[in-house]
């Protein structure tokens, strides 16, 4: 086994481990200690961040790739070890192999038999027209009128597995912090419902296909399960390109006004007079066309894919910095002129320290309402500049490849629908889970909503 | 008013020069004219010679700013920097890579555009301001809560899944009109009324919860305590007091949107196969024709710049406390 470490896996525990230090760096402050204690007192805050949380996992999971080492054939006589060139991360092994159970084309959810016909030879050796039986689903089962009495029983075996295992994640966590003040049930309820429901995808789908197959027969379930990391990749790495960019120079332009007010000003404007789309999907392009003609810089085709989404992310993050920056533009005008910066100039307090000290920490609820507003738009963008042509590599599971592939198919009798159902699926309970949150953030952090509420 | 609005068109001139600038940038400098002509002519022709001739045929044969060649002006006139960028400045946008002018396919297809855009916009507009309305006048109730929560739902739907949810009820299952098409006259109605709905609908989470805040920040205002201790009627605190002073916010967000109408919907148009300059500019993204997107970007911050100025315009005549200076 050979461990890979991609650009975008490095960034993605990267930002995890910054946002745990952020985290525990804020709590030191008592003021934004109350502000998070009231997100969290609401049961749809622990439940949408319990939501939130579940998908970042799954994205850290996906997000460990090695190369399995490759048994020598018999007769080879060489010490070297050959890896295999397909990349696996923690959640293939963890999902069961469900990534690799391919059938021929198309198969409804729990199929027994493929959806197109096929020319076959029956017991007689005489060839007919019919559906074929699917190689992995339903395969043990002795007549297909059993079907259905074999989910269930199933899913029943699965669903008591899955509360086993709910309980003893949920156990200790209740040991810790059963007197909490914050609403921690509404938490375990949503993370013992999460926790069945991946124990019951699991372990029906080494015997069906849960959400079926697609035009190439791969299982759908697992296409939209790799989605995952995709979507938060893409939400939160984006974002982290942008906040530096848009911090700096509004706090810049805020802070030190004229001619650098007006050359941050012509900046921005400029750029979002351009419409956005047409910047990001001309940049796309180029960087396209810019790696057709230097094929030999990456060694494995997923190093190409993870090159091409960074370049994505990039660009999403550079070409969106606007909105951000005209925020806190106008935050730390209003900041600057307040007796406190005042009183810090008369004493001869140095400009940086006055921006680090002063300006920064009172900007800070800007900047994380927009992290978490961001996610859920940029997540919902990536379906649409997929379908543009302009999104991920196909080779890189994603909702909008996922999407783009299938639109075309509900002209088809019987319609295909579970390609699209499954990632609009996924990709919806992630979005309102970030939106609900978002909100409560926003509530909580936002000055004037909170100045709204205590006077009420 | 009219001296504001001519500082304000020649404050313009430096944005576009740098959207021209960067534009350019990119698509000369960062992706050079052999670049280009690789990627269009694939790699299995490519010679020196056919990249001189392709170079010479699309007019990128020139020197990027200067050329020391000629003489006179032209030593500036005649680089591809002037050809291809500063000629947009006059509105002569040339020909697309497929020899397309791009002119007159801008000025064609503009009215699809507009036909789909511009009810979406009126529609959208009167049906979120009333449902806002009906929430608002039910504000700190179940029903109100209930209804920010379908909103938040609504906006975390995807786009894609509103045209292809209503072209699969609508269009196919219950046959009412063609799933996609258009013609110029005759029964323009039936192609449009498709993507007109699709568009409101999926504009009511984000567009009713943005209206239903504005109205609320007016409910929490002096005024309307008075009007209440008064013993107004609460439907004419809502339509006499709340509506016309939330019409402020309301048309600073709204009137900036007004000329980029012209440029469509990228999804819409492509889905619903309507020739507008939406469909024109995804097909200029996939097959690459650099000239067509050039000219876009052009034509969308001259909209954007427009859309700014009306925004400032429109203030004065709804707040009679603003002065344009």
């Amino acid at each position: 086994m050979k461990v890979v470490v991609l650009w975008s896996d490095a960034l993605i525990f990267l930002l995890a481990i910054s946002l745990v230090v952020f985290f525990f760096q804020l709590r030191k402050d008592p003021q934004i200690r109350a502000r998070w204690q009231q997100v969290f007192s609401s049961r749809l805050g622990m439940m949408t961040f319990t939501v939130i949380i579940a998908y970042v996992s799954v994205a850290l999971l996906d997000s460990m790739h090695f190369r399995v080492a490759l048994e020598n054939p018999d007769g080879l006589e060489t010490q070297e070890v050959f890896y295999d060139n397909n990349v696996t991360s923690v959640l293939d092994v963890l999902s069961g192999g469900m990534g690799e159970r391919f059938e021929r084309t198309y198969s409804a959810p729990f199929a027994l038999k493929s959806f197109e016909k096929q020319t076959l030879q029956d017991e007689m050796g005489r060839t007919v027209r019919d559906f074929p039986q699917l190689k992995h689903a339903g395969v043990h089962l002795e007549s297909p009128q059993d079907k259905w009495a074999d989910v269930g029983q199933r899913s029943l075996y699965a669903l008591l597995m899955g509360a086993a295992l709910s309980l003893l994640i949920i156990l200790p966590q209740w040991l810790l912090l059963r007197n909490s003040p914050l609403p921690w049930y509404a938490s375990w309820a949503v993370q013992g419902i999460l926790i069945s429901a991946a124990v019951w995808m699991v372990s029906i789908s080494r015997y069906y296909h849960v959400l079926g197959t697609d035009l190439g027969g791969a299982d759908v379930l697992y296409q939209t399960m790799k989605g995952i990391r995709t979507g938060v990749l893409l939400g939160t790495l984006s974002t982290l390109i942008m906040l530096p960019i848009a911090v700096t120079l509004g706090i810049a332009a805020g802070y030190f006004k004229g001619w650098v007010d007006d050359v941050v000003q012509y900046l921005y404007i400029t750029l979002s007079s351009i419409p956005g789309i047409l910047l990001i999907a001309a940049s796309v392009l180029l960087f396209q066309v810019y790696i057709d003609i230097n094929p030999d810089f990456f060694s494995i085709g997923m190093e190409k894919a993870d090159a091409k989404f960074i370049a994505l992310c990039f660009i999403l993050g550079v070409t969106s910095w606007s909105t951000l920056c005209r925020l806190i533009r106008a935050e730390t005008l209003k900041i600057s002129q307040l007796g406190y910066v005042q009183a810090a100039h008369a004493f001869g307090v140095s400009h940086v320290r006055i921006l680090w000290r002063h300006i920064l920490p009172n900007v800070v609820h800007i900047i994380l309402i927009t992290f978490v507003l961001d996610f859920s738009a940029l997540v919902l963008a990536e379906a649409v500049l997929s379908y543009i042509g302009v999104g991920i590599d196909p080779s890189m599971g994603s909702w909008g490849n996922m999407i783009n592939g299938a639109r075309t198919e509900l002209s088809r009798e019987p319609v295909i629908w579970w390609t699209l159902a499954g990632a609009f699926l996924f990709m919806f309970v992630l979005v309102l889970a970030a939106n609900l949150f978002s909100d409560l953030v926003r509530d909580a952090f936002d000055p004037r909503t909170s100045l709204r509420r205590s006077e009420a | 008013m009219f001296a504001y609005i001519v500082r304000r068109l020649l404050y313009a001139i430096p944005i576009l020069i740098g959207v021209n600038l960067l534009t350019f940038t990119l698509f000369f400098v960062v992706n050079t004219p052999d670049d280009m002509a690789v990627s269009q002519l694939g790699e299995k022709y490519v010679t020196p010679e056919a990249i001189e001739n392709w170079k010479k045929k699309n007019g990128y044969d020139k020197p990027l700013f200067v050329n020391a060649d000629a003489s006179g002006t032209s030593q500036l006139t005649d680089t591809i920097f002037f050809n291809k960028s500063v000629r947009l400045f006059a509105f002569d946008f040339g020909r697309s890579e497929s020899g397309r002018d791009i002119t007159t396919d801008v000025s064609t297809r503009m009215w699809p555009s507009l036909a789909v855009a511009l009810p979406t916009f009126i529609v959208g507009i009167g049906v979120n301001i009333t449902i806002a309305l009906m929430v608002v006048m039910f504000h700190a109730t179940r029903l109100d809560r209930g209804a920010v929560f379908l909103f938040v739902a609504l906006m975390s739907i995807s786009y894609l899944f509103y045209i292809i949810g209503g072209q699969y009820l609508v269009a196919k299952s219950w046959r009412l009109v063609p799933v996609s098409g258009f013609v110029p006259e005759g029964q323009v109605w039936r192609f449009l009324v498709l993507p007109v709905m699709v568009g409101v609908i999926a504009g009511i989470g984000a567009g009713a919860r943005w209206y239903r805040t504005l109205f609320l920040e007016e409910a929490n205002q002096d005024y309307v305590r008075t009007a209440r201790a008064k013993g107004c009627s609460e439907l004419t605190i809502l339509f006499k007091h709340i509506l016309p002073n939330a019409m402020i916010p309301i048309l600073t967000g709204v009137v900036v949107l007004i000329p980029t109408l012209f440029m469509g919907s990228l999804l819409i148009e492509s889905f619903f196969g309507i020739p507008g300059l939406g469909s024109y500019m995804l097909d200029a993204i996939n097959s690459q024709d650099f000239a067509i997107v050039r000219s876009m970007v052009f034509i969308g911050s001259i909209l954007y710049i427009l859309g700014l100025i009306l925004t400032d315009i429109s203030y004065t005549l709804a707040d009679p406390r603003v002065r344009l200076s």
